[in-house]
Order: structure tokens, then C-alpha cells, then sequence
């Protein structure tokens, strides 16, 4: 009988880097913690990041991890998944990363519906480059880098990831780990691609954040199937609604035909290793 | 208060520990935390929160005879964490131990109120008594906590000026 893990046995001897007060450590934190849960063990979970703050995430973990290139996180995450279909993949990332520069590859990963869970810690800024507009930036946030903000609309993640074809929506919140444990159980849980979008303060460049706690609704919503009714909801909300907007039916993505059935080491004899 | 009435002594001392297991947790990543960001003073100090804790966690479990803190799969909290658990985000890196014993002071008095939920609630006698006797203990340990305070004056308004602050803005 193999011994149960704790949520410790999935956080590394690294320490994060992270600003105190940063939401970051609660999704590591909750996603330790959703590990355990799901009596998973290391060696058979993939953290995949791409570049920003929120990437450092792999490195904190015990799993297997890798540590991309910036907004490629969710490519490779697809090609692991693909080629190791045994393994769970948890790809992570902040809202720079995942929304702008990887901002195509959100819209096939939502496409192609791989079987794998996406955490998108959304501060609405670019924190390791010291505080530019990110995608999710209110278009009137005033600064010195934006003077009287960008003045540009919202990228709105989760009905692009619903018309894309996300097979698991959610919305979470760093202040509330145990809830974002759950959410990220049911994700991984769910045939697919899921996808969480997590308001996850930073501290240190939009200090106004710290006010989400007071804005979050727990537990507002309830999972449905029905795309046309979290669509509405989707457009209709505050942007502070927490749980699960939408789990549907698409089966995930496998490969088709005789090629999927190669060996690896067929594969590996057709490159120069 | 929201969280669901144990029926047994033993569910109720589960509680009890598992809050006590996550605070010393929380406080010993919130000393390394810090220890990374160069607040020694903070650091240290959330050490030794830590350290509180996990004595108190350790009385807990050998009252119970336990070798090990019982698993919490059982149940969860039905706030976003336990009652005694220092939320991340209350943190800023040029906090001072005064700020850091505000919390903990905090925390103390939200676990009393946790304890005093179960022992006013309509419980068998013997989890009402040890709901009493833990709350008694926390209310303690808020005394406790307001005699180290007052060895720390509160800190002039700007206390989070950096003069030299983390933005590219200029």
C-alpha cells in the first residue's frame, strides 16, 4: 500500500521569491493541497509554466515541472499531454503571459480541449517587468506608464475561453485556498481542457487589489452545461463571482488513426537526438 | 460562525489540531517569507509564532494520545481557511513586528470566537467543556499576545514608504 501524501510532500525546499502579500502563495498553497486531495503522487503530475511572477510556480512544487518560454506554456503542455497521456498536466501562468503573448495559443489550447487543467493567476499587471498594463488592465488605470490609462477595453478570458471551446470554466480567489483547492479538484477531475482564471493580487504594483477580498462573492454560481446560459452569465457578472461557470460535455481531444499509435522509440529514430 | 458541530470529543480536538497544525505552518512560511524579503526583525518573529503554535498543536496531541495530527479529509473549514491561519495576503515587506503581533493578535481572538461558537452550541457536555476549556486558553494566549504588543509602539502613518520602491515609473 503506497503511503498518502500531505499537501508538504508537494511543496519544494525552494522558497518563492514572491512579494509578501502576493496571491501567488495561495495557489500554491491550494494546488498542493488539491494534489494531496486527488492522491496523486509527484511523479505523475506536470507543472508547466510559461515567464512572469505566477511562473515561478513549478520550481515550488515537487512534481516534474518545466519552466517555458514566455506564452508558450499551454504548447507545451499540449505536446506532454499528448505524448504522455498517463501524467496530469497543470499548466500555470499570469495574465501577460497566458493573455498577451500567449494569447493564440489560449485560443487553440481552448480549441483542441487537451485533457489538462490551466491556472491563470490574473493580477491585471506585469509584475515582474515592474508594473505595465497587462491585457486585463482596466482601461482607466492611471499611471506613469499609462498616463491616464491605456484607455483600451478588457481582454475578457472567460468568454473567450467559452466561445473558444473550453470544456471547464471557473473563477477563483488566492484568498480563499481551500475554495481554490476545490475548484482546482474538480478541474483536473473534469474530461479536458479546464481552464481557471484566479484573481490573484499584487500587492506591490496595484496595492488596490488587497480590496478584492471585500468584492469576491464565494460560491456565487453553480456549475452548467448550458453554453448559451454561461455565456450570459459570463458577460453579465462582476468579475468577482466565484465557482465554477461552466463544466461541459466535449469529449477531450486524443489522437485519431494509426500514427497514434507509434512507438516512442519509432518516433525518436526519425531526429537526430 | 459556520462550520460543522462535532459530535465527539475526539472530532472536536481534530478541529482544534488541525487549526493548530496550519497556523504553525502558515507563521513558519511567513518567517521564511519574510527571511527572503531581508525583514530579519519580521522573520524572526513569525518563527517564533511559529513555534507557539506548534507547541500548542504538540499539547493537543499528546492530551489526545495522538501520534500523528488526525487527517483532515474528514471536513473542511467552511471560512477560506482555519480560524487561526494568517491570511497572505495582509503581508507587506516593510511591515514591522508590531503589524505581525496585530495579526496574531487577530487570529487569537478569531480562534477564541471559534471555540466559544462550539461551546455555547447545542453539543453533548463533554465537547461543550472542551470547547469552553480551548477557548479559555485562546483568550490566554490574546493576553498574552497584547503584553508583547505593548512593547511595540505603533508605527508612524508611512511606515510603507519605500524610498527606493519596487516601480519602473520614473
Amino acid at each position: 500500500m503506497t503511503e498518502a501524501l500531505t499537501h508538504t510532500d508537494f511543496k519544494s525546499d525552494i522558497k518563492p521569491v514572491w512579494c509578501p502579500g502576493c496571491g501567488d502563495f495561495g495557489v500554491v498553497n491550494a494546488l498542493t493541497k488539491a494534489l494531496a486531495k486527488m492522491e496523486l503522487r509527484p511523479e505523475n503530475v506536470a507543472v508547466v509554466s510559461g515567464i512572469g511572477c505566477s511562473s515561478r510556480i513549478p520550481a515550488y512544487t515537487t512534481c516534474y515541472g518545466f519552466h517555458g518560454v514566455h506564452g508558450r506554456a499551454l504548447a507545451a503542455g499540449t505536446g506532454l499531454k499528448i505524448a504522455r497521456p498517463d501524467l496530469t498536466v497543470i499548466v500555470t501562468g499570469g495574465d501577460g503571459d497566458g493573455y498577451s503573448i500567449g494569447g493564440n495559443h489560449f485560443l487553440h489550447a481552448c480549441r483542441r480541449n487537451v485533457d489538462m487543467t490551466y491556472i491563470v493567476m490574473d493580477n491585471r499587471v506585469y509584475g515582474m517587468t515592474k508594473g505595465q498594463a497587462s491585457p486585463t488592465t482596466e482601461p482607466d488605470w492611471d499611471t506613469k506608464l499609462s498616463p491616464d490609462g491605456t484607455g483600451l477595453r478588457e481582454f475578457h478570458p472567460m468568454v473567450i475561453a467559452l466561445s473558444a471551446g473550453a470544456n471547464f470554466i471557473a473563477r477563483a480567489f488566492t484568498g480563499d485556498p481551500n475554495g481554490l483547492a476545490d475548484v482546482i479538484v474538480q478541474a483536473v477531475r473534469h474530461p479536458g481542457f479546464s481552464f481557471i482564471e484566479v484573481l490573484s493580487p499584487c500587492v506591490t504594483f496595484r496595492p488596490e487589489q488587497r480590496e478584492w477580498k471585500k468584492l469576491v462573492k464565494p460560491d456565487a454560481v453553480k456549475p452548467t452545461s448550458d453554453i448559451a446560459r454561461a455565456a450570459r452569465r459570463m458577460l453579465r457578472d462582476t468579475g468577482f463571482d466565484l465557482g465554477v461557470l461552466y463544466a461541459g460535455t466535449r469529449s477531450p481531444y486524443a489522437p485519431r488513426g494509426p500514427r497514434a499509435q507509434r512507438d516512442v522509440r519509432e518516433l525518436e529514430a526519425r531526429f537526430a537526438l | 460562525m459556520k462550520q460543522k458541530l462535532p459530535r465527539t470529543v475526539e472530532q472536536f480536538m481534530a478541529y482544534a489540531c488541525a487549526m493548530e497544525v496550519e497556523a504553525t505552518e502558515r507563521y513558519a512560511e511567513l518567517g521564511e517569507l519574510m527571511d527572503t524579503h531581508h525583514n530579519r526583525e519580521v522573520a524572526e518573529l513569525f518563527a517564533k509564532l511559529a513555534r507557539i503554535e506548534g507547541k500548542h498543536r504538540d499539547q493537543i496531541m499528546r492530551r489526545m494520545g495522538w501520534a500523528t495530527p488526525p487527517a483532515t479529509s474528514s471536513f473542511r473549514w467552511e471560512t477560506p481557511e482555519g480560524p487561526e491561519t494568517t491570511d497572505y495576503g495582509d503581508l507587506h515587506y516593510l511591515m514591522t513586528p508590531y503589524h505581525a503581533l496585530k495579526l496574531a493578535q487577530h487570529n487569537e481572538r478569531r480562534a477564541a470566537e471559534f471555540f466559544e461558537h462550539f461551546a455555547a452550541a447545542k453539543l453533548p457536555a463533554a465537547v461543550r467543556e472542551s470547547a469552553a476549556e480551548m477557548a479559555a486558553e485562546e483568550r490566554e494566549h490574546v493576553r498574552l499576545i497584547e503584553e508583547w504588543l505593548a512593547k511595540f509602539p505603533e508605527p508612524e502613518p508611512g511606515w510603507d514608504e519605500d524610498p527606493d520602491p519596487p516601480a519602473v515609473a520614473d
